[in-house]
């Protein structure tokens, strides 16, 4: 089999323990994450292993790439500390507040800035944002095919993969030449941990920033202004409810409840 | 056709706020009744197109078919179900178009100006925003199964069935589907049962959701979750309420130490009447709620498992 070589993207999302604390900027609309860590995105780190196990069968190289603040920095480390070759980082300020269609542009760019590679993988969608779009972005803007919910990946011979895409009741068999992009779901494998023999390594990695200067992109498609879509108004639904509280012990609870619900005609 | 039949449902009251034309896109092999029912649902128009290679879902060729029709016909709104098909399909075509998508909306409007207002939770906030693309045409949005009510079917409604021929080759593709297979659902689903009991985060591990399922087999409930968990395998994917999941209808819902983040509420608020059992005294759901007890779910559900199980 001749090498594989993988791309994988990267997100850091906020920490969802900490999520109550999150705040929504009334002004821009957007959302202040400063002061909540964040993690590297579930999903990801399932395209990471099996970019990984592609590189131990194949031979070939894994980099990891995201578009963050620059404290995304630590969620790159720890992709080398599992096993990526590198990494690059795309951050600058007019990155900033992007939808899926100018994020995607932004990445689309790197990868064409980091040359040929065989697959692109990610996961299948975030857990913040959770739209699943930047994957089959990112390849309509390289031009080549996508495919998602992948829970399985057979690396074929003559330059193509077998994948198994998972349906709501059932999956698809789908063959595809490479280039592609891939979008994966949590079936496809179990993640390794941080080696701790690579830890130095991850360290002392150099991790390039690239900033809108270093991508080939056009300065209006970028960032909040580059977004098609905006947030126009935040509101609070109307809620209509009861809101009465049944208070004392379980069992006494327990009764009230019923008997509210039997007046009600639900139970 | 599901969810599409919703989607012409909700474009059919856009198209007349906009007094425009309603047009549906239908894709596949020997489809071509499916037509007329999209016509007797509302659509003033349907351009079909039928070829062996678009039986199944083909992104690459149902993309490029698509992105042509639009590239020619310049709508100003696309809709689109948020199902693997949907979800997988709209961000090709919004990015072929370099036009925006929002992704699993809760309402759609449109205000006097004819912008789609695109109604989705807010994250991070217990808020509701509305999102728009005032410039990119076509505005596109993806809602999911169940969201919107699906339209009456109007005796007597003409329209007109377009006929698209279909040049691509199997050669000419980069992508081939070399197998389809269906798999039967494990339970009847969530989105049409009459009762729902739902556990949360709250839950803490796999003993306590056996309580959840406990009462739910005490009210022959449907059993939903939360996102933390299907990610924790205490429950199913397809068991998910909430925006990226299910709406259930239901004539009640009770949700166990679930927090009541808008992400899950706005799955649930059709339901007639709603009960929450939380030990922290501020959780959001309590005031979305009709009842709520203020108390450790492991103290709570086992006597009221054990009550209703008494009544039948």
């Amino acid at each position: 089999m001749s090498r594989v070589n993988c791309i994988v993207c990267l997100k850091p999302v906020p920490d969802p323990r900490r999520w109550s604390e999150l705040a929504l900027d009334p002004i821009t609309k957007t959302l202040r994450r400063e002061g909540i860590p964040s993690l590297l995105n579930p999903l990801d780190k399932h395209a990471l292993e099996e970019a990984l196990r592609i590189k131990e069968r194949s031979g070939g190289t894994v980099t990891v790439i995201s578009m963050a603040p620059l404290t995304a920095n630590d969620v790159l480390r720890e992709a080398i500390a599992i096993g990526a070759d590198g990494a690059v980082l795309l951050s600058h300020k007019s990155f900033a507040g992007a939808d899926t269609l100018a994020t995607s542009y932004v990445l689309a760019a790197a990868v064409k800035k980091l040359g040929e590679f065989d697959l692109l993988l990610c996961g299948n969608q975030s857990l913040d944002g959770g739209t699943g779009q930047v994957g089959p972005e990112i390849a309509e803007f390289l031009g080549i095919p996508h495919v998602t919910y992948v829970r399985r990946i057979d690396v074929l011979d003559r330059g193509a993969v077998r994948v198994e895409r998972a349906l709501e009741y059932g999956y698809m068999v789908i063959e595809g030449r490479m280039p592609l992009v891939l979008s994966v779901v949590d079936e496809i494998n179990v993640p390794r941990h941080i080696s701790l023999m690579r830890i130095s390594d991850a360290m002392q990695a150099e991790i390039p920033v690239w900033t809108s200067r270093d991508l080939d992109i056009d300065s209006g498609r970028i960032g909040l202004l580059g977004s098609p879509t905006q947030v126009a108004d935040l509101f609070l639904p109307t809620i209509k409810r009861r809101r009465e509280m049944i208070t004392g012990a379980p069992d006494t609870v327990s009764k009230l409840l019923i008997q509210k619900l039997r007046e009600l005609g639900v139970l | 056709m599901g969810v599409s039949i919703e989607m012409v449902g909700c474009g059919r009251k856009i198209a007349e706020k906009l007094k425009t034309e309603l047009a549906a896109v239908l894709l596949g092999h020997d489809v071509k009744d499916l037509a007329d029912q999209l016509v007797a649902y509302g659509a003033d128009k349907v351009y079909l197109a039928e070829s062996e290679l678009l039986r199944f879902y083909h992104s690459e060729a149902y993309a490029i078919i698509i992105g042509e029709l639009a590239k020619k016909h310049r709508p100003e709104i696309f809709l689109l179900g948020s199902t693997s098909t949907g979800r997988d399909l709209a961000p090709r075509i919004a990015a072929k178009l370099c036009t925006g998508l929002t992704a699993d909306c809760m309402s759609l409007d449109v205000d006097d100006k004819g912008r789609l207002l695109q109604v989705v939770p807010a994250f991070g906030g217990n808020v509701m925003a509305t999102v728009i693309c005032p410039v990119h045409r076509p505005q596109m949005a993806t809602v999911r199964p169940g969201v919107m009510k699906p339209p009456e079917i109007v005796g007597g409604r003409h329209g007109e069935v377009v006929e698209i021929p279909v040049d691509l080759k199997e050669e000419d593709l980069n992508i081939r589907i070399l197998d389809v297979v269906t798999e039967e659902p494990r339970a009847a689903p969530i989105e049409t049962a009459d009762v729902v009991v739902a556990g949360g985060w709250g839950v803490g591990n796999t003993d306590g959701w056996r309580l959840i399922e406990e009462l739910a087999r005490s009210m022959d409930a449907a059993v939903g979750a939360t996102r933390p968990p299907v990610d924790e395998k205490w429950a199913s994917e397809d068991q998910l309420i909430g925006q990226s999941g299910k709406t259930v209808r239901p004539r009640l819902y009770v949700g166990v130490a679930i927090s009541g983040a808008m992400q899950h509420l706005v799955g649930v608020q059709d339901s007639k009447v709603i009960v929450a059992i939380n030990k922290d005294p501020n959780a959001p759901i309590f005031k979305a709620s009709d009842f709520g007890i203020v108390a450790d779910f492991r103290d709570v559900v086992p006597p009221l498992a054990d009550a209703i199980r008494k009544l039948r």
